[in-house]
């Protein structure tokens, strides 16, 4: 019978399975070349240019009105999206009616399809001669090479992000307190609003949440349909591949630094958010 | 060869109350040994390190010889049952029970034909011949238990570890299966400790009995003893509150 | 009689009705479009402009991009699933909030962090010039930043299955006298298999679809560095709308596919795919 006595570090080792150190160590070698040291490249890069110099790269005006663009835009894709998103996944969850699977199935498209594809369908189909764009164009409405045009792609990335949140959430939430609030003498409106609504609000914030922060960031379906005219109708990560071309890293830098940071405290506010509405019931 | 445990504490996380406080026994060669408590006491962390799933911070065991806790899970040939059977879903009963044998390192693993003898053997012993090709999932709770146990005897262990082997299992199941186990035991004669929390069926199996509370022995001995003789109020308790 | 907590017949019909306008109108026309202004003169004219020499360069591109960077984040996947769900440490929340940074950064931005180490003015620009080594404008540049973009794919797919599954398993396999390798590729890898096979799908679906990424490290070398969406891109700034159109139903057509297998996977495979739908 075999027996080995080994060293007393064995004895304080804390797992039992074989293979923690490998296992651990590959996940953090892999991790850190791919993803931390790029991140943290663009974090120090602009830098270089001195504090007053990151500043100044952001603020100046074509920066700024890129950045506000991408972020309104965004901000108001998201709102969009919230509030059909909440119908699209109620109808799926509640009712039947035909096509249904079809309907249901083709919300993940945007997952699923190369932006650049979306990008060269959605241009085509908002363009003065487009299916759409022909049907707008004797009211008076422009969509492609406006900042609609980014509002409009932007609604189509992040539909299924509010949809594929809320539906789980639907499912889940059972009928019995709405049945209460029936037996209670409430009418379906007052029991949306007053029971169904509150607890669906921290599930609508998360998937608004995601719908904003990627569509903040958004790029190939946009670009097309965007027009990217300074100042006008030009989206921040393109701002960042014109200054990388003109060899300004530093200021490509900061821009998506200042991208990044602000998605990420946007998102911290959302989330605080999210969890107040929960912890409320 | 019998099994000395001395001194063994343990602790999950710094500052938090110890689930094992310096816990001693001491079972001769080929003992059926209760480990009997309410949930927290500690019985199934103790088990764990028998089993080398887990380590204790000081202490020490013995066993055959040995120093045991220095010898990795692997190489313990300490058949572990767990409470929730954690047979392997993708594989049929057949493929579970020859585990042990068709991962021994190549000159110590019997050929094909050994192995198909040797899972006949134990399903036989178990009571479930023929079931071989079934799967997991295609069994009773009693069924799966058993093909537990025949798995964990096919490594032909020096220890057998049972944590509330029977605990999801109905009442008449339960009488049935550790009746069956103890005669198993007394065929087999290996050193066995098992751990439940019904006093009932610790002392029905069992040749000692260890009442633990809070990481602590409160008692050891035979189940006449611990039943008739108490040596604390908790023990009283314990016992009293089934024995009505 | 309508059940209690059953809608009024009119807000049913009102919300259907939005809810199939809404995805029509913003998901199916712009699909729709791409196979119709493919087909738009005719399917022998758009077969043939899948022909092109640079096209074909793109699909390679597409396809050996995919080859190379599916497979390692797969194997990167499995390992960081297992030492989640396997092994008791600290900083696990941190370490799984790491590895799902890429899904919260822009892909510009994905493709910006690679140019800034091996572009001309990045970090290691000066060094890969004295050696001649190309990692922008060039295959390897492109593989890196479709890691970068697919990478939590696999991982986010496994580690709560894997978390969901146990350590049961496993320990026994352990207790009976298996070694690491053998518990995993034994007792693990096939309880594993239909997750895996979910998130490679979904993996693989981003790697040959990734743009934004990509076009920042590619340098639009035509017939040398684009890929499929990014050749889209190419064709339709130079007015071929058919050719464009071709190969983005190609890739539309992928897409579908993949949509399809994975409805598949969710309807027939449940329980042993994620517990937790996350996108």
């Amino acid at each position: 019978m075999a027996t080995l006595t080994l060293s007393g570090s064995w004895k304080s080792r804390k797992n039992a399975l074989p293979g923690f150190g490998l296992s651990l160590g590959f996940t953090l070698f892999y991790l850190s070349i791919i993803v931390l040291i790029p991140l943290a490249a663009l974090i120090i890069r602009p830098w270089e240019l001195g504090f007053d110099g990151f500043v100044h790269a952001v603020t100046q005006p074509r920066v700024l009105a890129a950045l506000k663009l991408s972020f309104g835009a965004a901000a108001i894709a998201a709102a969009v999206n919230t509030i059909f998103g909440l119908m699209v996944a109620w109808a799926l969850t509640r009712y039947r009616f035909p096509a249904k699977r079809l309907i249901d199935a083709l919300v993940d498209l945007p997952f699923a399809l190369p932006t650049s594809v979306a990008g060269i369908a959605l241009c085509t189909l908002y363009a003065q001669n487009g299916w759409i764009g022909e049907l707008l164009a004797p009211l008076g409405i422009k969509v492609a090479y406006t900042p609609l045009g980014v509002v409009v792609a932007l609604i189509f990335i992040g539909l299924p992000f509010v949809v594929r949140t809320l539906q789980p959430v639907l499912a889940e939430f059972g009928r019995e307190p709405e049945e209460a609030a029936a037996t209670l003498g409430a009418g379906r409106l007052q029991t949306f609003r007053r029971v169904v609504f509150p607890s669906l609000a921290p599930a609508l914030i998360t998937g608004g949440a995601l719908a904003f922060a990627r569509a903040v960031g958004e790029y190939g379906s946009v670009i097309f349909i965007a027009g990217n005219l300074p100042m006008k109708s030009e989206i921040a990560p393109l701002l960042i591949i014109i200054k990388l071309e003109q060899f300004d890293y530093a200021g490509a830098a900061a821009i998506g630094v200042v991208m990044l940071g602000a998605s990420f405290l946007i998102l911290l506010a959302l989330n605080a958010l999210q969890v107040w509405t929960a912890g409320r019931r | 060869m019998s099994l000395v445990i001395d001194s063994v504490t343990k602790r999950f996380r710094t500052g938090s109350t110890p689930a094992l406080q310096g816990v001693s026994l001491t079972a001769p060669q080929g003992a059926f040994v209760a480990l009997l408590g309410p949930s927290g006491s500690g019985k199934t962390t103790l088990l764990r390190i028998l089993g080398g799933l887990d380590f204790a911070d000081t202490g020490s065991v013995r066993f055959a010889d040995v120093n045991w806790l220095a010898v990795p899970a692997r190489e313990r040939k300490a058949g572990f049952v767990f409470q929730h059977y954690a047979l392997f879903r993708h594989m049929t009963v057949a493929k579970n029970i020859a585990f042990g044998l068709e991962v021994r390192p190549r000159s110590l693993r019997p050929s094909k034909a050994d192995i198909a003898d040797r899972v006949k053997e134990l399903l036989a012993l178990v009571q479930l011949e023929g079931l071989g090709d079934r799967y997991p999932s295609q069994l009773s709770g009693g069924q799966r238990q058993r093909v537990a146990l025949a798995r964990a005897l096919a490594i032909e262990p020096r220890m057998l570890l049972l944590d509330e082997p029977f605990g999801a299992l109905d009442a008449k199941v339960r009488k049935e299966l550790r009746g069956w186990l103890r005669a198993l035991h007394d065929k087999m004669g290996i050193t066995t400790v098992f751990v439940t929390h019904d006093q009932e069926e610790a002392f029905a199996v069992a040749d000692l009995v260890a009442v633990m509370n809070q990481g602590r022995i409160e008692q050891y001995g035979q189940p006449e003893t611990v039943k008739r003789t108490p040596n604390t109020p908790f023990v009283q308790d314990f016992i009293g509150a089934g024995a009505a | 009689m309508r059940g209690a907590t059953d809608d009024h017949p009119l807000a049913r019909w009102a919300l259907t009705a939005v809810t199939i306008a809404f995805v029509v109108l913003f998901l199916l026309l712009p699909l729709i479009t791409v196979f119709s202004a493919a087909l738009e003169k005719g399917f022998e004219v758009a077969w043939d402009t899948l022909g092109d020499p640079d096209t074909v360069s793109a699909i390679e591109l597409t396809a050996i991009t995919a080859l190379i960077a599916v497979p390692m984040n797969t194997v990167f996947g499995v390992a960081a699933a297992w030492t989640v769900s396997k092994y008791d440490f600290r900083g696990k929340s941190i370490l799984t909030s790491f590895i799902d940074l890429p899904f919260s950064v822009s892909p510009v931005i994905s493709g910006l962090i690679y140019v800034l180490i091996f572009g001309l003015q990045g970090w290691l620009g000066p060094w890969l010039r004295e050696h001649d080594i190309k990692i922008i404008f060039a295959l390897p540049g492109i593989v890196l930043a479709t890691m970068f973009v697919t990478f939590p794919f696999v991982a986010r797919e496994l580690i709560p299955l894997m978390n969901d599954q146990g350590r049961d398993e496993e320990e026994a396999a352990m207790s009976l006298g298996a070694s690491g390798w053998q518990t995993f590729f034994r007792v693990t890898l096939p309880s594993i298999k239909w997750g895996l096979l979910y998130g490679v799908l979904l993996c693989n679906a981003r790697a040959m679809g990734e743009f934004g990424a990509v076009s920042v490290v590619s340098g639009h070398i035509r017939g040398q560095t684009n890929t499929m969406p990014l050749h889209v891109e190419v064709l339709y700034n130079d007015y071929q709308f058919v050719a464009a159109f071709a190969v983005a139903s190609v890739l539309a057509l992928l897409a579908l596919v993949t949509l399809t297998l994975k409805s598949f996977l969710e309807w027939r495979y449940a329980d042993e795919i994620a517990a937790v739908h996350r996108h």
